[in-house]
């Protein structure tokens, strides 16, 4: 993303909507300025804001008047009062930032907008996560921090290491180069993003160890990480085998997304879809 | 996309916010789901949501591309249910957000009579979501637990301020923008409505809350966690 320095009038406004705190006025040019490394081509700040189309030069003499008279200016807080926003065109590397962290963009490899998969969401359909199984979504920097891919891969290199299966239908799964040993491209490891997911699926009786794992790990990884696990229910839609075992591990289960189970396959023939090949652009 | 699981707060928290949301699997539900995707929306608008959602084109309040500078005296803060409905065109996830349970219960008991074939999750308290799946006589087919936020978590800001950031579960709404809206409903300039609406036009596939969110700055008003 770009600010034009000939439109920005620098309000400020947008220095307080990009979720990276990546905008800031530079006091040299006197501008808003996007911090190439930290932006993560969110679009937050251009699809967010709002858009005024003002004339700069009218709106600029009238922010000096005010300050000069110690008038605070107090527009709308949302608003771009001059619509200075220019995307640019991505290529690759930089593209994947805009396909991790704008959820309006889907991945190409899953389809899927936004940066994770169907996960448990669909589980009346897909049957992705069966009982006796427990689903892991280990979900990268959100809220508010952010990841590099470089840090990513420490978790999906121990994963990896521990055996465990990367669910296919991900886009981190996607952008691996070995699916073995959780090795990620190494032309998008200096990529930063605002949040990743990698899913994993291991018997029941592997949770303790997963969640362990995943304990130590992230003591290594410079981000905040979520941790959800999904699980299948019984006949009468309880679901005792998993929880008890994340409250033994001291979790307070708080809030959940439940499956309702009421989707069925309608498509009038399942679509053969085609498995990644490990390198996804 | 785990963009409603793990909104910040504890079980009794989200007493005013259950997310009854529509996915079509890719492969095996999507065929021809958009008619079905309208009509859920179009459901649950008599069971008085707070905020109806897309994730392609947003959610009921959204920022405008031409806005007029004399909106800044006149601001719309009405969120618009018909234009998220007309707006969806291709299959995709949509939401209905609820401030009450039993609003939520009911509009669940009308989807499974509905029959749309789409794939329907709850999301709020766990005891929360399995009331309405009672109520709607349905027994739960499976469960995402939400952990929490685990790793750097000194990278946080304050509770009030994640309870208002991650109601926009892909993190568009910026943690400054949230302390920024604390801090003038707290100094007057701004009204916990207006300071809502600011927030959830950055929400980009309209889960956002606006009820709890107003609750949570009323909350901050007078004092901080």
């Amino acid at each position: 993303m770009k600010i034009d320095p000939d439109k920005c009038v620098a309000c400020g406004n947008c220095t307080y909507v990009c979720p990276m705190g990546a905008i800031y006025i530079d006091p040299a040019i006197k501008r808003a300025t996007v911090d190439r490394n930290e932006c993560v081509e969110c679009y937050a700040c251009f699809n967010g804001l709002s858009q005024e189309h003002l004339n700069p030069t009218l709106v600029r003499t009238l922010r000096t008047v005010f300050q000069f008279f110690r008038l605070r200016f107090d527009p709308e807080p949302d608003v771009c009062p001059t619509a200075a926003f220019a995307p640019e065109e991505l290529a690759w590397p930089r593209i994947v930032r805009r396909a991790f962290s704008d959820p309006r963009v889907p991945h190409e490899s899953t389809g899927v907008q936004g940066r994770g998969t169907e996960e448990v969401k669909t589980n009346d359909v897909t049957g992705r996560v069966q009982r006796g199984e427990a689903g892991f979504t280990i979900e990268f920097g959100r809220p508010g921090v952010g990841v590099w891919f470089h840090e990513i891969q420490k978790m999906t290199s121990a994963l990896a290491k521990a055996g465990v299966a990367f669910e296919k239908k991900n886009p981190i799964t996607s952008l691996m180069t070995d699916v073995a040993t959780g090795t990620l491209r190494e032309d998008i490891l200096g990529e930063k993003i605002l949040s990743a997911i990698v899913e994993i699926k291991v018997p029941v009786a592997r949770t303790e160890e997963m969640i362990r794992l995943v304990r130590e790990v992230e003591q290594q990884v410079d981000t905040v990480i979520a941790l959800g696990v999904g699980a299948r229910c019984d006949e009468s839609g309880e679901e005792n085998v998993v929880a008890p075992i994340l409250e033994r591990l001291g979790y307070r289960l708080e809030r959940a997304k439940t499956n309702a189970g009421l989707g069925r396959i309608t498509n009038p023939v399942e679509e053969k879809r085609e498995e990644p090949a490990g390198v996804t652009r | 996309m785990t963009n409603t699981l793990h909104r910040y707060g504890d079980a009794a928290s989200f007493y005013d916010d259950y997310v009854v949301f529509a996915i079509p699997s890719r492969g095996k539900n999507d065929k021809g789901s958009v008619p079905k995707l309208k009509k859920f929306l179009e459901m649950a608008v008599p069971f008085k949501p707070v905020n109806l959602g897309d994730a392609i084109h947003g959610g009921a309040l959204r920022p405008s591309r031409h806005m007029n500078p004399t909106a800044h005296w006149k601001r719309d803060m009405t969120p618009d249910f018909r234009a998220v409905i007309d707006g969806v065109d291709t299959p995709t996830t949509v939401a209905a957000v609820f401030d009450d349970r039993v609003a939520a219960e009911d509009f669940l008991k009308t989807v499974k009579q509905a029959d749309l074939g789409l794939c329907i999750n709850v999301s709020t308290s766990i005891d929360g979501a399995e009331q309405c799946c009672h109520a709607a006589g349905i027994p739960r087919h499976s469960v995402g637990y939400s952990l929490g936020f685990e790793g750097k978590t000194e990278k946080l800001p304050n509770s009030q301020v994640l309870m208002l950031t991650t109601m926009c579960g892909h993190g568009m709404i910026s943690t400054s923008l949230a302390k920024k809206m604390i801090d003038w409903v707290k100094e007057g300039r701004r009204t916990p409505d207006q300071a809502v609406t600011y927030m959830a036009r950055f929400c980009s596939c309209g889960v956002y809350n606006p009820s709890r969110a107003k609750r949570i700055l009323e909350d901050a008003r007078t004092k901080i966690k």
